[in-house]
């Protein structure tokens, strides 16, 4: 895909030192109160996360993919792909089917289940930010650089940069550089990413698979429609000439009646 | 005979009034707590039982409507036209309840017209939308003959009747359309759904089973409503409808078979697990039991065992769907997913207001053929046929 310099985040577990100032600056950013400490994991209340595991720190937020399945499958648009990076939602178009809950490969999308008037949460990557020329909320809280922002292809550059100076401080992988067909948000850990939670997804990106099955429509409405009406015609010609002949016996039989009559 | 409100039997109209009384109340919760207050549904587990029953099962099972339609008029097999205004009708219930359900289902269902205006042709559920919206317009305009013979408006009867062909082959493709797009659906979660069900053949097992699933319901519909209203089962039809179920099954067991081995899943068939376990459940008893049963033309010519092999598939399909729905998902969410009871009673409660109208309208207009003959013979023998059907009508199955 040609997104010329679309924006992502290099997020490195080995630097972060779990002080949590980027849920901190998030929650803050987004209206969402301040307490870091009651955030356990995504939620309708949490765009991003930070847990333990194994004394690795680590960070859940929304991928920013760059095919997104929730973009592909909502039915509403919805969501959207802006060309800087972020995938951000519009609630008034949503009509709340959840298919974007289902279809994301990452598990992203929270609903707000406890309202009347549900929305679908997830991070936004700071669109308005980003708008303004800054970088996201989450970055300019983290004290380590163990989050960064910039262009993908700088990132990227530099993920591979440090996988290849301290082979040993990393597990040989950078998380979202083709995970469903690359994401905006790279990942960098100590140890196997599956170790941490994160699923494995393979490379192409989901939405081709259902566009495979889209595709085929016009061909069944038109094939479909035209074998079923060659059917038809069959059929009702079939009786006509039924009819007809049923018709032309009738007449031979009067024929012959009136023949012999007279 | 019919009272007023479409019942015959006192107990039926005693539980179509209990599921009100429950239902109502809860829906009045879900519109004014959300969602979470009246379903298991959670973050992890975003669809639960209104997608996999109330929407899949409820579109499966409408299915019937496309095929009869499609064997009358399309293949002109005249004989089945006593059944069509019956399994229209049916279809045209199964849709009007899938809308209730999404009404019900959807986060913001004041917005359920949004696809209309809003467009993403790339999705599957813009094209789920769309069918739903033009397929029961069809089946609504289908039905209308009876609505406008009943207030004697004979052109509009003749007007309709002019347009059948073109709305038969409208209703054919949207179905088709319609029952393999609720496969496609799943095509998204290669990742999430469990291999016995994940397939990309997922809209093709949709609608070969549909097929099968719209039979036997012709089937479970006849029986069913010859008992309600107490009127002949047409077995002479019915043994020709259950052959097509015996063949539709054949084919949705191989294709399904077929799609195992294909994709190099089929071991999995045979290692116990929770899934293997659900998936026997639906093959073994939903297809291949049935399969096996109408194998025999003792039980197609006979309801007393035509209808428990039709009630099989029936439920066959039923397990099917709830598994790509629900047990297919539950092992990549991380969580169980057991449907509140009050997703329950709301289902049940759309299902019952399903029934309710179903009684009405054959109440109130001429659904059965013999209905039309009833009345007409009505100055002498008036509760004659009604009587001479009742005690095969009160015999247990
Ligand atoms: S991670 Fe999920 S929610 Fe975020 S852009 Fe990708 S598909 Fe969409
Ligand atoms: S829940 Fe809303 S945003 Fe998500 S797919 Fe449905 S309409 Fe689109
Ligand atoms: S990018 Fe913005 S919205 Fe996303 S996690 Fe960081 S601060 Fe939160």
């Amino acid at each position: 895909m040609a997104l010329v310099r679309s924006n992502a985040l290099l997020i490195d577990f080995t630097r972060c030192i779990g002080c949590k100032e980027c849920v901190v600056a998030c929650l803050v950013e987004h209206g969402l109160g301040d307490d870091a400490e009651a955030v356990t994991g995504l939620s309708s209340r949490a765009l991003t996360a930070l847990t333990e595991r194994d004394g690795v720190y680590v960070r859940q937020l929304c991928r920013h993919c760059l095919t997104p399945s929730c973009v592909s499958v909502c039915p509403v648009e919805a969501f959207t792909k802006t060309p800087e990076g972020p995938v951000v939602y519009d609630a008034s178009r949503c009509m709340g089917c959840r298919y974007c809950m289902q279809a994301c490969p990452f598990g992203i999308p929270k609903y707000e289940w406890d309202k009347p008037v549900p929305a679908v949460v997830k991070c936004d990557f700071c669109a308005a930010r980003q708008a303004a020329g800054k970088p996201t909320a989450c970055t300019e809280a983290c004290p380590e650089e163990a989050t960064v922002f910039g262009p993908r292809d700088e990132l990227l550059a530099e993920a591979h940069r440090r996988l290849a100076e301290e082979p040993g401080r990393y597990y040989q992988h950078v998380y979202g550089e083709s995970e469903a067909g690359g994401t905006a948000i790279l990942f960098l850990s100590p140890v196997a990413f599956e170790d941490l939670g994160f699923r494995s997804v393979a490379g192409e990106p989901l939405p081709a698979l259902t566009a495979a099955a889209l595709e085929k429509i016009p061909g069944i409405l038109s094939i479909g429609g035209a074998v079923l009406a060659g059917i038809w015609w069959i059929t009702q010609r079939r009786d006509e000439v039924a009819r007809a002949e049923r018709a032309e016996e009738a007449a031979a039989h009067e024929e012959e009646d009136h023949n012999a009559r007279s | 005979m019919l009272g007023r409100d479409g019942f015959r039997l006192p107990l039926w109209r005693g539980i179509f009034y209990l599921l009100l009384a429950i239902g109502l109340p809860l829906v009045v919760l879900r519109y004014t707590q959300g969602l979470g207050a009246v379903t298991n549904l959670t973050d992890e587990f975003p669809w639960g039982l209104w997608i996999g029953f109330d929407l899949l099962c409820g579109v499966g099972l409408a299915a019937g409507g496309f095929t009869v339609t499609a064997a009358v008029y399309i293949f002109n097999l005249k004989r089945f036209h006593p059944i069509i205004r019956p399994t229209v009708l049916t279809a045209f219930l199964g849709y009007l309840l899938v809308i209730m359900a999404l009404l019900v289902d959807l986060g913001r269902p004041w917005n359920i017209w949004h696809p209309i205006i809003m467009w993403n042709p790339r999705s599957v559920m813009f094209e789920v939308g769309w069918c739903v919206m033009l397929y029961t317009t069809v089946l609504a305009l289908e039905l209308s003959g009876m609505v406008f013979e009943r207030v004697g408006w004979k052109r509009a009867v003749s007007i309709q009747k002019a347009a059948t062909i073109p709305l038969v082959l409208a209703g054919v493709l949207l179905s088709t359309l319609h029952q393999s797009s609720l496969g496609a659906l799943y095509l998204i979660v290669p990742n999430k759904l469990h291999p016995l069900w994940y397939s990309p053949a997922l809209p093709w097992i949709f609608w070969t089973s549909a097929i099968a699933a719209g039979l036997a319901m012709v089937i479970v519909e006849s029986r069913l409503s010859s008992r309600a209203f107490g009127r002949p089962v047409e077995m002479h039809l019915l043994k020709d409808i259950a052959r097509a179920l015996l063949v539709a099954l054949g084919v949705f067991a191989v294709l399904r078979t077929y799609d195992l081995v294909h994709r190099g899943v089929i071991a999995e068939v045979f290692r116990p697990s929770y899934e293997s376990g659900m998936f026997a459940l639906e093959f073994a008893l939903g297809v291949l039991l049935p399969f096996v049963l109408l194998l025999s033309p003792r039980t197609r010519t006979d309801i007393r065992r035509l209808y428990p092999a039709a009630l099989l598939a029936v439920s066959g399909f039923l397990v099917n769907r709830l598994n790509v729905s629900v047990t297919g998902l539950e092992r990549s969410s991380g969580t169980d997913y057991v449907p509140a009871f009050s997703e329950i009673a709301i289902s049940l409660f759309l299902v019952a207001l399903g029934f309710g109208a179903f009684g009405l309208m054959v109440r109130y207009f001429r659904v059965y053929p013999e209905a039309a003959a009833r009345s007409a013979a009505a100055p002498r023998a008036p509760a004659k046929p009604s009587r001479a059907l009742a005690p095969s009508a009160g015999r247990p199955a």
